[in-house]
Order: C-alpha cells, then sequence, then structure tokens
C-alpha cells in the first residue's frame, strides 16, 4: 500500500532549511495498522503533512510509493481522491460552510475521480446519517459551519466522521487522541476499529500509548531524529510507556553516528 | 431673453429634420454631448414635449457640476464628449412589432447569453423585457400581465403610450439634479424598462430584464421606473452580462422605485458586466443610481444585489422611508478580483414614524480588487422609533486586495435604535488545505467558502438567480488564487 524509501524532508522556514526526516523508511501494507510513536519534535507530524501534500515541505532525498506509483508528484486533492486521508491533529475552523457540505463536495470528487455518478442529496444523506450513528454524533453537527465552535471532542469526532464517509485507503492520523476525555477516546476507537478492513491500511501517528488500548496496532514504530529508531509489535508501546523515549533515542544517535562515513 | 433662447432652440431642431431624419442603417449620434444630441434622442424618440424640456433642464444644470471625487475609486478621466450617446441596432422597420420581426441575430446573441426569449419563459416563468443597445427589442408576456392592468414596457413605450404615469413619477425619486451620473443620465437616457402595478394587485411572476452593452463606444444609460401602487407586489430581477471589450466603456443608469400606501417591491441585480482583464485593462464602469421611495405608510422596499463585474462599481441603491411603518432592506454581496474597484452601499432615510431598516453587506476582496462599503443610516426629527441593523462584513482573499467600510451613521431623533457591526476574515492556506486534504480542489474550496459567506444574501434572491449568482461568483474567483 505505502512504501517509504530513505526520505529526507527540510521545512522552509524563510532564510533558513531545517531538516526533520533524514532517511526515513516505513512500508505498511493493505489491511495493517501501524503506530508512530515518539517524542516532541521527531518528525511525526512533518510525516503525516508530507503524506497529505502540505506545502512548505521540501523532500530533498528519497521516494515515497503509494499502491505502486509515485505520491509526492500528485496536489493534495488528488492524493485524498485517490484514498490517502488524514486526520488534522488541529482540524481548521471553516466559518460559513455547513459541516454537510463540505462532506458532500469530498465525497463527490472522490467518486468522481474514480468514474462514479455523484450522489444526490438524499443519497448522501442516507449515507452520512449512518456514519453519523457510528460516531454518535448529532445531526445538528451537520448544519453547522465545519469545526466552528466545535469542543476538541467533536473535532477529533468530525475528522473521523469525515474519514467514515470518504472511506479512504489508507488513514494517517494525527494526534487523534490528544485533547480528548476517556469517553470521546472511545468513541473515536470505535469509529475507528470499525473501519479496519482488509483492504485499508492506517497510520496512527500518537504519543501516548493509551489510544493503543483502544486500537491495536499490528506495527509499533518509534521516530527520532528524523528516522525509525525501532519497530516492534504491539508490547513496544507498553515499553515505551514504562521506559520513555530517552534510550531508543539514545540509541538513534548511536546509529546516526555509527551511519555517518 | 427666454424667448430667444426657444427661438435657437426651434432653429437647431429644424437643422435635425434636415440632418438626421434621413433613413439609416444604423441610428447612431456622432460622438458627443449638446443640446443638439439630446434634441435627436428626443426627437428619434418621438418624445412629448415635456420629456424634450426634462432633458433640457438636466442638460444645462450637468454643465455646471463636477464629477464627485469621493469614492474610494480610481480612473483616468472620462472624456464626455467622446462618448456616443444614442445609437440602436439596424432594423428595416420602425420597430419590431413581435418577436418575429426581431434580428435573428440578436435573437442569437441572446441565445449564447441565456436569454429565454421564446416560449419557453413561459416555463420559467419569467416575462423578458431586453434591452439591446439602448432600444427595447423584445417585451414579452405582456398581455397576460396586461389583463391584471400591470404594465410592463420599455421606458419608450410608456413615454408614448402612458405619458401621464411617466410624468407623474419620473425624477420623483431621483430628481434630474440628484448627482453628476443622475443628471447625465436624466439628459441623454436613452431606453430602460417602465413598470407600474395597480392597486392590490400582486404580480404573478417575477419580472426581468436583461441588460447587454454591445456596440463599440456606446455609453449605456438607462433608466428604470417602477410604480407599485397601493396594496400592490412586485419582484423585479435585472441581470447584466456584456462582452469581452477593451475600450473603458461608461454606464450610468438610474432605477426609481416608488411604492405607496402598503405596497411592495422587491428588487434583484446580478451585475456581471465586462470586469477588465486580469491586468485591469478595460471594463465597465457602472456608476449607477438606484433610489426607491416608501412614499406611503407601511410599504416595503428591498434591494438584493449580487455584484460581480466591472471594472469600477459606483452604486448605492437607497430607500427613502417617508411613510409610517415602512421598511427599507438592502442586501449586497460585492466582488472584486483582480483589479476591479467597488464603491458600493446603500442609504437609508428615515423619515416616518416606526420605520425599519436592514443594511447586511458582504464584500469579498481577491487579486488587487479593493471593495468598499459606504452606507448612510439617517434618522431624521420626524421618525420616532426609527429602528436599522446594519450588518458588514468583509473576506479577504490573498494579500494585496484591499477591504474599507465607512458606516456614516446620522441620528435626529433620540427614540431611534441603531445598530452597526462588522467583521473582517481572510481565507487563510490552513482552510484551503484542510479542503484539499479532503478531495476538494483549492478554487472549489475558495467557492465553497465564499458561498458560506453569501448565504444570507442568496437566500433573499428569486430561486433561479440565486444559482446563477453562486455559478458567477466561481468564474468571477478564477484565477484568484494560485
Amino acid at each position: 500500500m505505502l512504501e517509504i524509501r530513505n526520505l529526507h524532508v527540510t521545512v522552509d522556514e524563510g532564510t533558513t532549511k531545517r531538516p526533520i526526516l533524514r532517511g526515513l523508511d516505513l512500508a505498511v501494507g493493505a489491511g495493517e495498522v501501524h503506530a508512530i510513536m515518539g517524542p516532541n519534535g521527531s518528525g511525526k507530524s512533518t510525516l503525516a503533512h508530507v503524506l497529505a501534500g502540505r506545502e512548505g515541505y521540501v523532500v530533498t532525498a528519497g521516494e515515497v510509493l503509494y499502491r505502486g506509483a509515485n505520491l509526492l508528484d500528485l496536489p493534495p486533492e488528488t492524493r485524498a481522491r485517490e484514498g490517502i486521508f488524514l486526520a488534522f491533529q488541529y482540524p481548521v475552523e471553516i466559518p460559513g460552510v455547513a459541516n454537510i457540505y463540505l462532506l458532500k463536495a469530498a465525497l463527490n470528487a472522490a467518486r468522481k475521480h474514480r468514474g462514479e455518478a455523484e450522489l444526490d442529496a438524499l443519497d448522501f444523506l442516507a449515507l452520512v446519517k449512518a456514519k453519523l450513528r457510528l460516531m454518535q454524533m448529532d445531526e445538528s453537527l451537520l448544519y453547522r459551519a465545519v469545526n466552528e465552535g466545535f469542543s476538541g471532542g467533536e473535532k477529533k469526532r468530525n475528522e473521523i466522521l469525515q474519514m467514515a464517509v470518504l472511506e479512504p485507503q489508507l488513514a494517517i492520523l494525527d494526534e487523534t487522541d490528544s485533547g480528548l476525555d476517556i469517553d470521546a477516546l472511545k468513541v473515536v476507537a470505535n469509529g475507528v476499529n470499525a473501519m479496519r478492513s482488509p483492504e485499508r491500511a492506517m497510520i496512527l501517528v500518537t504519543h501516548y500509548q493509551r489510544l493503543l488500548d483502544h486500537i491495536r496496532p499490528d506495527r509499533v514504530h518509534v521516530l527520532a531524529h528524523g528516522r525509525i529508531a525501532l519497530s516492534g509489535g504491539p508490547e513496544l508501546a507498553l515499553e515505551l510507556e514504562r521506559r520513555g523515549y530517552g534510550w531508543v533515542e539514545a540509541k538513534a544517535l548511536e546509529t546516526a553516528a555509527g551511519a555517518r562515513p | 431673453m427666454g424667448n430667444q433662447a426657444s427661438r435657437l432652440d426651434e432653429l437647431i431642431s429644424h437643422d435635425y429634420r434636415h440632418g438626421f431624419y434621413t433613413p439609416m442603417e444604423v441610428d447612431s449620434a456622432p460622438a458627443g454631448l449638446s443640446e443638439d444630441v439630446i434634441r435627436l434622442i428626443s426627437a428619434k424618440k418621438n418624445e412629448p414635449d415635456f420629456m424634450l424640456d426634462w432633458r433640457l433642464k438636466a442638460f444645462r444644470h450637468w454643465l455646471t457640476m463636477t464629477e464627485p471625487r469621493w469614492a474610494t475609486v480610481r480612473h483616468p478621466p472620462i472624456d464626455y464628449q467622446a462618448i456616443v450617446y444614442y445609437s440602436a441596432p439596424k432594423s428595416r422597420t420602425d420597430g419590431p412589432k413581435s418577436l418575429a420581426e426581431v434580428d435573428p441575430e440578436l435573437l442569437r446573441t441572446y441565445e449564447k447569453l441565456g436569454v429565454p426569449l421564446e416560449e419557453r419563459e413561459l416555463l420559467a416563468g419569467v416575462a423578458v423585457d431586453a434591452v439591446f443597445d439602448s432600444v427595447s427589442v423584445a417585451t414579452t408576456f405582456k398581455e397576460k400581465l396586461g389583463e391584471l392592468g400591470i404594465i410592463f414596457c420599455s421606458f419608450s413605450e410608456a413615454v408614448q403610450h402612458h405619458p401621464e404615469l411617466v410624468r407623474q413619477y419620473l425624477g420623483s425619486v431621483v430628481p434630474y439634479t440628484d448627482n453628476f451620473f443622475a443628471t447625465l443620465n436624466s439628459a441623454v437616457f436613452s431606453d430602460g424598462s417602465f413598470c407600474y402595478i395597480p392597486p392590490g394587485v400582486r404580480c404573478p411572476m417575477e419580472l426581468s430584464t436583461y441588460f447587454r452593452i454591445n456596440a463599440k463606444n456606446t455609453g449605456q444609460f438607462e433608466r428604470t421606473l417602477i410604480i407599485a401602487d397601493r396594496g400592490a407586489y412586485v419582484s423585479y430581477l435585472e441581470g447584466c452580462t456584456a462582452p469581452m471589450r477593451d475600450e473603458n466603456q461608461l454606464h450610468a443608469a438610474v432605477v426609481e422605485l416608488v411604492a405607496l400606501e402598503g405596497a411592495q417591491i422587491k428588487y434583484s441585480t446580478v451585475q456581471n458586466w465586462y470586469p477588465g482583464d486580469k491586468d485591469g485593462k478595460g471594463g465597465i464602469y457602472n456608476f449607477v443610481t438606484k433610489r426607491g421611495d416608501c412614499r406611503e405608510a407601511n410599504s416595503k422596499i428591498s434591494w438584493t444585489q449580487v455584484e460581480t463585474g466591472s471594472a469600477i462599481t459606483w452604486k448605492y441603491p437607497s430607500v427613502i422611508l417617508q411613510g409610517d411603518n415602512s421598511v427599507g432592506e438592502f442586501h449586497s454581496v460585492a466582488l472584486t478580483n483582480h483589479w476591479q474597484q467597488a464603491d458600493t452601499g446603500t442609504k437609508m432615510i428615515h423619515l416616518g414614524r416606526n420605520t425599519k431598516s436592514t443594511i447586511l453587506s458582504k464584500g469579498i476582496s481577491a487579486g488587487h480588487g479593493s471593495n468598499a462599503y459606504r452606507g448612510l443610516v439617517k434618522v431624521a426629527k420626524s421618525a420616532a422609533n426609527a429602528r436599522n441593523y446594519t450588518q458588514c462584513d468583509s473576506l479577504l482573499l490573498g494579500d494585496r486586495c484591499a477591504a474599507h467600510t465607512f458606516p456614516y451613521i446620522e441620528v435626529k431623533n433620540a427614540s431611534a435604535r441603531v445598530e452597526h457591526e462588522a467583521s473582517t476574515s481572510r481565507i487563510g492556506e490552513d482552510q484551503l488545505f484542510y479542503c484539499q486534504s479532503r478531495g476538494v480542489s483549492a478554487e472549489d474550496a475558495v467557492s465553497l467558502i465564499v458561498s458560506g459567506f453569501c448565504r444570507e444574501v442568496f437566500k433573499e434572491l428569486p430561486m433561479e438567480f440565486a444559482v446563477e449568482a453562486q455559478k458567477l461568483l466561481g468564474v468571477s474567483l478564477e484565477g484568484s488564487i494560485g
């Protein structure tokens, strides 16, 4: 599904270019759920944004293949239509645009891209209502402006609602657990779990283990100093919870030093 | 002295009979403005004396005026002597009596513009009074409306067939002395629409006019007069498109609305004249005077406008609230992209008791566009318990455009309640990326955000107009992000 090889990314900060990712390798297959963990500033969110196609990042080396094709050449909207979904850490408010309009525009853009007929208002509403029940969201949220005045939990649930409606091939959840109370966390996790399928891959970017209590990943990776420093099964997350990130970071630095000629 | 002057007038007009009354393939006055030209226009239209007198008074007054400079718009000086003040499409007869007589070339142009002229208008429920280069070429549904006593015709026809109504109401809302452009219009206006709804009649269909500017260098001076007699109701749609053109073209229209006791007039405009190219070359100068008079008690006038076109828009549809309990409304979306400039807003003049007005203005600026809201809310001493609510919102796209708000409030009665709210927001990169990451292109995202911004105004538009307006905004914003 997704193959990242030796990815180097710098962030453009006007005059200076700061390297964030330095040779990241990652392969995620269909049906798999991977967790990417790591301390603040390790490049987790950068990875999520680069995959979604956000501007301001420069790929200086490496490649990203999505379903066998070069992903980095595609504009963000094409990536989305091809089945990539990013759940934002900080969902953006769009005053004046009803939630349901964005959802409908998004779904129909993807359908059109796939050569399918656009859904009419009635069919669309039926679909959305089913997904709302899954996310235990009130219908009134559909008619409010996108994320405007939503609580932190509502925003995150709204992200998962969008994901449920768009049914992506590859979902990237960027710190979806942050800012959620335990009840909201369960609702979000249930939504995500309901979407697990043999055709769909998911990448959970998270800081803490607690999301992984509710969504059990197939693989856990630790990102440190711009590369995957350590990979393992779900038990790795528990170890991190116990020991912190310090030891992985130290190890990553050693490796980086060792790799240097 | 006075005698001498009128003798002179006579002589000059005699000259015309020799000079201009020969049959011509194209009826055009020479470029420039003089009493001669005004006499020519009046004579061409076979107008009664009171019309010619009125035009001449306006012209003489205009000579004493100077172009206003207070608007936040910039343009090179306009050479009023380079403008052709009268031109009519080619026709073999004096004027078409039916659609069959209309030049098929014109009909094809209208078809391209999507103006419904054939019987299909019946399905759409729209009666069209099409104005093409100053002369009405076709009017439909007149018979059906006639059964109800509704008069809906070109201004020229009204002058011929209903001179008493024209004489009574012309200039009664916008006097010929009103302002530079309105005065110019009063002197030279070529045609326009006239509408009279008799007492107690509710006009069963939306009345509609499509204006189009076509012949080269022809300034358009339209004049519209709508009268809703006691208890009458009418909804009037005005829609405009114009072809690509390089030179700037002056358009100075006047619209007068009169609502008598308990009458209601709803006037909706979608203005999409050529705005100039993306470098600011060409485009229409749209200097319009629109005013409604709630002349008697319990009357109501609503203006709704969507202004996406023209290089420069200078326009303040206003309401004079004379009658007690009368209501004035102004709903506006004005969009400026590339190098377009708009200085638009309204005036609500409260004179009667318990009068109410609402102003909802949405300005969108993109590219190098400049958008100004300029509004006056005036409450006279006589206007006890007057109320006004004003909301002005501005939306900016990019960082090279401008939005200005100039609210003027004058209150002379302590019982008045006047509220003003304003906001400015910007479409940010974050919002665009968020939409893109959902599969919605940046352009579609902008139009989604813009139509969300305009929704409150669009819902005031009649259905078919609302759809058109939405599309227009999308088209007008093309190339505004990059």
